[in-house]
């Protein structure tokens, strides 16, 4: 049935992990998966904003928040995102207390990680989204 | 100038395409409406939230019912 592959849900919060290639850049997508499976946010394209790509963008607008999960300094996550006219809420793993190139990426990591993303400045809004995490 | 509607056909689709096709209607322009209801083809415009309003290729507006006015700013460009 059609109907069941509706896309035309409430957008609600969208989340973008820089994904990228160090310790920090693999926790904050794995964290950014976290909070998508307990239903905080939806995982959504960064490449898809970087290459501009006309439905994505069109698709980011719809939302109701942007967060972004930046592993380093660089802040790359943040910068596609404002380089496509967003300003999203923007969290880098350094602040919260993740050492590039000394993290260890594993369930614990990213368990304290997600805590810290969902009891920080975005708890509100991530609230809105959902209810809280699954615990998973 | 070719209006596509992406979306499988729930409501807020049918709700686009009647607006589309009023705006279409009230500006007295030749277009061609159509709609894309299969998911793949819809993934491949990029676009994640439906319903959303394609021009000429182009998505112009992605996870909303755009109403009829503001289709007509669009495609009045």
């Amino acid at each position: 049935m059609a109907q069941n592959n509706c896309m035309c849900q409430e957008a609600g919060v969208l989340i973008f992990p820089c994904s990228g290639g160090s310790d920090v850049g693999e926790l904050s997508d794995r964290v950014a998966r976290k909070m998508a499976k307990c239903g905080q946010a939806k995982m959504f394209c960064l490449a898809g904003i970087g290459a501009h790509i006309p439905g994505m963008i069109e698709s980011a607008k719809a939302a109701n928040k942007l967060i972004t999960i930046d592993g380093c300094q660089a802040l790359c996550s943040k910068k596609i995102l404002e380089h496509a006219g967003f300003t999203p809420i923007s969290f880098n793993l350094k602040d919260l207390g993740f050492e590039k190139d000394k993290t260890k990426v594993d369930d614990d990591t990213i368990e304290k990680a997600a805590t810290k993303i969902s009891g920080g400045k975005s708890e509100e809004i991530i609230s809105r989204n959902t209810g809280g995490c699954c615990g998973n | 100038m070719k209006i596509e509607i992406l979306g499988v056909g729930c409501p807020k689709c049918k709700q686009l395409t009647a607006n589309a096709e009023a705006a279409v209607k009230e500006l007295n322009i030749q277009a061609e409406i159509g709609k894309v209801t299969d998911i793949d083809k819809i993934t491949e415009y990029g676009v994640m939230m439906t319903p959303a309003l394609a021009v000429d290729g182009t998505v112009v507006s992605a996870g909303k019912v755009l109403s009829k006015d503001e289709i007509k700013k669009i495609i009045s460009k």
